[in-house]
């Protein structure tokens, strides 16, 4: 699932190379231009992530950091369960946290929102857009990040490809409201500070779900499935709920 | 005309509160599991559920704002978010009294609701940094109304992700397998509820007249200064004033 989701990004990045050579006019006339402007967004910001590597390595390298401030933190040389879960999710969520920001700030200080104001698109392709940004960064972050885990702490990998599905529904999770806050944080005083303020206890109920979901499946005896589809239930509803509520405000945040 | 005065309110409240107070402490009968401690429930359940209710009319509030572009909406909406936290904070204090004397300690983790109303009410928390954070007055006032639908539709999934993580330690007042309340217990209760429902508006409508009379002696002030005034821009919302000593 996870390898599945960093094929679109280089899909992606070359969409518009190939659009721009074909007949354009008469495609844009059959597609809905906000699809288009959301591939366009989307295409541009992984296209800038590939020539800069301004975020996912930054975040890898966070993420390895952290799993070593946790070894010595809890003295713990091998992880199992809860604790393991814990520690991976409450990483993963402070590494998306360092992204969430990044995403957004880049693309004020360059003056992309209000370019994006200027030109006659939907704000909600911009949302759209930045939510599948943030989630194929989280991807490809969990895809450095989830084998160096599994080395340091983990004693088998067997509980690793369901733990994969969790991990998808959370990156959604994170990067609905993350794309959202940071919205609103963008344009406030004190950016830095107000963004992973109003996002922890937002992000409370995917730490509990995902968690609860991946504890059992990095038990100590192998993976079990307690409870996995109450959680990943709960994890889906999440991602719906704020998916729609972000939808429904996201053009507020754009007047001006 | 006259009920929407809030001196009439507030006597309205005091009347109530003090009756379900009353009915508490002399015609209820002690509870047989937890004694005396569980009269607090009728101070401490009503106070949540009108926090909690509160925080879904703000989301509420700040919907209809943003429909309506009205500027009187942000400021219900922000109000409403006011006095929901300030009965907040009673919440989490009667909660942990009554916590510390059921089961020995001031916080029990294992306990859904106290854990999720701390959730949430952190959450609303963030609101105040928010708002003052952003200085255009308009979109400040949009950007809340964002915050407040996103935090209404967090309130009950938060509940429900806590209610599932966690064993049912809380007393479950209402619906116990042996017994419940007694009718007499159920009266109180509501009784209760409603005198905090009461006291709830009454805050509603005090804050919001303090906060139209502040913002038209600052309109007076800056006109005897003889400042241009933009009567649009200052009509509502916020003070600078106050805006800038908290941000």
């Amino acid at each position: 699932m996870r390898r599945s989701e960093a094929k679109p990004s280089r899909a992606a990045v070359e969409a518009p190379r190939l659009r721009r050579s074909e007949a354009k006019p008469s495609r844009a006339a059959v597609e809905a231009p906000r699809f288009n402007a959301f591939r366009a967004i989307l295409a541009k910001d992984l296209r800038t992530e590939l020539r800069t590597l301004e975020s996912v390595p930054a975040m890898a390298l966070f993420a390895a950091t952290t799993f070593v401030l946790f070894r010595f933190g809890l003295d713990r040389t091998s992880l199992q369960g809860s604790l393991a879960a814990g520690v991976l999710l409450a990483t993963v969520l402070f590494a998306a946290i360092l992204a969430i920001n990044r995403v957004f700030v880049a693309e004020r200080e360059q003056g992309g929102f209000d370019a994006i104001r200027l030109a006659p698109i939907d704000g909600t392709a911009l949302y759209a857009a930045k939510v599948c940004v943030l989630a194929i960064y989280l991807g490809a972050l969990e895809l450095i990040a989830v084998p160096v885990f599994a080395v340091l702490f983990l004693d088998g990998g067997s509980g690793l490809l369901p733990l994969a599905g969790v991990l998808v529904l959370a990156n959604l999770g994170l990067a609905t409201i993350g794309a959202l806050v940071a919205s609103i944080a963008v344009n406030s005083r004190a950016r830095d500070l107000i963004g992973p303020l109003l996002l922890l206890p937002l992000l409370v109920p995917v730490m509990i779900a995902s968690a609860e979901a991946a504890a059992p499946l990095l038990a100590a005896g192998g993976p079990s499935y307690d409870g996995f589809g109450k959680w990943i239930g709960v994890l889906a509803l999440y991602d719906v709920v704020f998916l729609l509520v972000g939808y429904a405000v996201y053009d507020f945040l754009l007047e001006d | 005309m006259s009920f929407r005065s809030p001196r009439i309110l507030a006597a309205l409240t005091v009347v109530t509160l003090t009756a379900g107070f009353a009915l508490a402490f002399f015609v209820t009968p002690n509870d047989a599991d937890q004694g005396f401690i569980q009269k607090i429930f009728y101070l401490h359940v009503p106070l949540a559920i009108c926090a909690l209710v509160g925080f879904i009319v703000a989301a509420i509030q700040a919907v209809l704002h943003l429909r309506s572009g009205n500027p009187k909406w942000d400021v219900r909406s922000y109000v409403s978010i006011h006095i929901s936290i300030i009965l907040g904070v009673a919440v989490l204090v009667t909660g942990a009294i009554w916590a510390r004397a059921s089961w020995g300690k001031w916080f029990v983790w294992e306990e859904p609701t106290l854990v999720s109303f701390l959730i949430v009410f952190l959450l609303y928390c963030t609101y105040y940094p928010l708002r003052y954070a952003i200085e255009d007055r308009e979109r400040q006032a949009r950007y809340a109304s964002v915050f407040a639908i996103t935090a209404g539709a967090f309130v009950p999934l938060n509940f429900i992700a806590v209610r599932m993580a966690e064993s049912l330690v809380h007393p479950r007042v209402f619906a116990t397998a042996d017994g419940g309340l007694t009718p007499k217990m159920t009266l109180t209760f509501l009784v209760c509820l409603a005198g905090m429902a009461l006291l709830w508006e009454t805050l509603v409508r005090f804050e919001l007249a303090a906060k139209s009379s502040r913002a038209r002696l600052g309109r007076l002030r800056r006109a005897l200064e003889g400042e241009e005034t933009s009567m649009a821009a200052s009509r509502i919302a916020p003070l600078p004033r106050e805006a800038a000593g908290t941000g």
